[in-house]
C-alpha cells in the first residue's frame, strides 16, 4: 500500500493537485512513555512535485511539519491525462512515489 | 431488620429508583432533543451528527475542508483489508456479524439477553476474535479502530436504532444506569457529563465550544487532531473522566458500555456519519 495518496480537481484557471502522506514524522524531542527514551526523529526531508516528468515544486522540510502532513499544490496549464508524481524521501533513507493521472 | 437505618435505606432507595425512573426511555430522548432544539432552533435533528461543528461555523469550515480528503483514509483501507482477511482458521470478521458486517453499525450498542449486557461494535468485534481463538484487542486505539472505520463507514446514513427490548428490565436497568452516570457528579472537578454537554451546550470552555450530547455516538472512530490517531468512542469517554480529574473507566467497562447505551438511544434517529476528524 503507497504511503501517498492523491486527489486532483480542475479548475477553470488551474488545477488544484493534494496528497496525503503516511508518515510519523518524529521530531527526536518525543519520549516513549512506558521507557522514558526518546524517540529517534523521523522525518521527511525532501518533497518532490513532478508535473509531466518535470519537478515543479522541491520542498526542503523539517521536523516541525505535523504527522500524516497534507500538501496541496495549484498548477496552472494542466490537462486532462496529464501524470503528477509526487514522492518523499526522509532521514533515514525511506522514500516512497506515487503518480497520478490528472482525470 | 427494622432498624431506623435499614427503613432510611429502603426510603432512600425507593426515592432513587422512583427519580430514575420517573421518565421512560423515549420519554428522555424526547425532552432531550427538545431541550436542543429550543437551545439551538436553527439545527434539524441530522445536523447533530455533526457534533461541535453544527454550532460553530468557523471551525465547520475547516472541518469540512479536512473532510474532503480525510486523514482517517489510510486507517479505513487499513481496516478494510483487515475486515477480509481470514484468520488461521480460515474465518473472518464478515462471518461474525449478520450482513458480513456492512451496513449494521446503527444497530449497536445492544443488550443481549443471553450474555446479560450490552454489546458494542467494538465488544462485537472482539468477542469475534476470541470465537477464533485470537487474543482481544485493546479497545482504545490501534487495530479496532481500523476496524471499526471500515465498519462504520459502509454503515454512513443509516439511521441509529438503538433498542431496549420490552419486558427486559435487566436491559432498561442498563440504560437508567448509563443515565445515571451521565448526570452523576464526579472527579476533583465535582462535574458530571451533563454539566458541560447539557447545561452548557454551546458555551465556551476556555478556546473551545461545549458539543451537544445529542450526536455524540455517531461519527466514532475519530481521527484526532490532538493525538494525530484514531481513536474509539471509549477513549474519548477516558479522556473526559481524566479532564475532570475523575477515576478513569477502562474502556468497555460495564459503565462506558451502559454510557454508550443511553447516549446511543437518545440518539435515536440521527444519521451515522463515522469515521471523522475531530479537532
Amino acid at each position: 500500500m503507497s504511503t501517498i495518496k492523491i486527489r486532483s480537481k480542475r479548475f477553470a484557471d488551474y488545477t488544484l493537485v493534494r496528497t496525503l502522506i503516511a508518515h510519523p514524522m518524529e521530531t527526536g524531542h518525543n519520549k516513549n512513555n512506558t521507557t522514558g527514551e526518546l524517540i529517534p526523529a523521523h522525518f521527511i526531508q525532501t518533497l518532490t512535485f513532478k508535473h509531466n516528468g518535470k519537478v515543479l515544486s522541491q520542498c526542503q522540510m523539517g521536523y516541525g511539519i505535523s504527522k500524516n502532513p497534507f500538501f496541496s499544490f495549484k498548477i496552472k496549464s494542466a490537462k486532462a491525462g496529464d501524470k503528477v508524481s509526487i514522492s518523499w524521501q526522509d532521514n533515514l533513507a525511506y522514500s516512497d512515489t506515487q503518480e497520478h493521472i490528472i482525470s | 431488620m427494622n432498624s431506623p437505618l435499614f427503613i432510611f435505606c429502603l426510603w432512600i432507595n425507593l426515592l432513587i429508583s422512583s427519580s430514575l425512573t420517573w421518565a421512560s426511555p423515549e420519554q428522555d430522548r424526547k425532552q432531550i432533543q427538545a431541550f436542543y432544539q429550543q437551545l439551538f432552533p436553527q439545527l434539524q435533528l441530522a445536523d447533530y451528527a455533526q457534533g461541535v461543528y453544527a454550532i460553530d461555523s468557523d471551525a465547520k469550515n475547516s472541518w469540512q475542508a479536512i473532510e474532503e480528503f480525510p486523514p482517517y483514509e489510510f486507517a479505513l483501507e487499513e481496516g478494510k483489508a483487515l475486515f477480509y482477511r481470514p484468520f488461521n482458521n480460515g474465518a473472518r470478521y464478515a462471518d461474525c456479524f449478520p450482513n458480513q458486517g456492512i451496513a449494521i453499525a446503527q444497530n449497536y450498542p445492544y443488550w443481549d439477553a443471553q450474555k446479560q449486557s450490552i454489546v458494542t461494535l467494538a465488544s462485537a468485534l472482539n468477542d469475534c476474535r476470541l470465537q477464533n481463538h485470537l487474543p482481544a484487542l485493546p479497545y482504545t486505539k490501534g487495530k479496532i479502530t481500523k476496524l471499526l472505520a471500515y465498519m462504520a463507514f459502509t454503515s454512513r446514513g443509516q439511521l441509529i436504532r438503538t433498542i431496549i427490548p420490552e419486558h427486559s428490565p435487566q436491559a432498561l436497568n442498563a440504560y437508567e444506569q448509563g443515565k445515571a452516570y451521565f448526570y452523576q457528579r464526579r472527579g476533583q472537578l465535582n462535574f458530571s457529563c451533563a454539566s458541560c454537554h447539557i447545561d452548557n451546550a454551546g458555551k465556551f470552555i476556555r478556546s473551545e465550544i461545549l458539543s451537544p450530547a445529542l450526536g455524540h455516538t455517531t461519527h466514532w472512530p475519530a481521527y484526532r487532531l490532538n493525538t494525530g490517531e484514531m481513536g474509539t468512542l471509549h477513549r474519548r469517554f477516558m479522556a473526559c473522566n481524566k479532564l475532570i480529574r475523575a477515576p478513569i473507566d477502562a474502556a468497555q467497562s460495564p459503565a462506558l458500555r451502559q454510557l454508550e447505551f443511553f447516549l446511543s438511544y437518545i440518539a435515536n434517529g440521527l444519521p451515522l456519519n463515522g469515521p471523522s476528524t475531530r479537532k
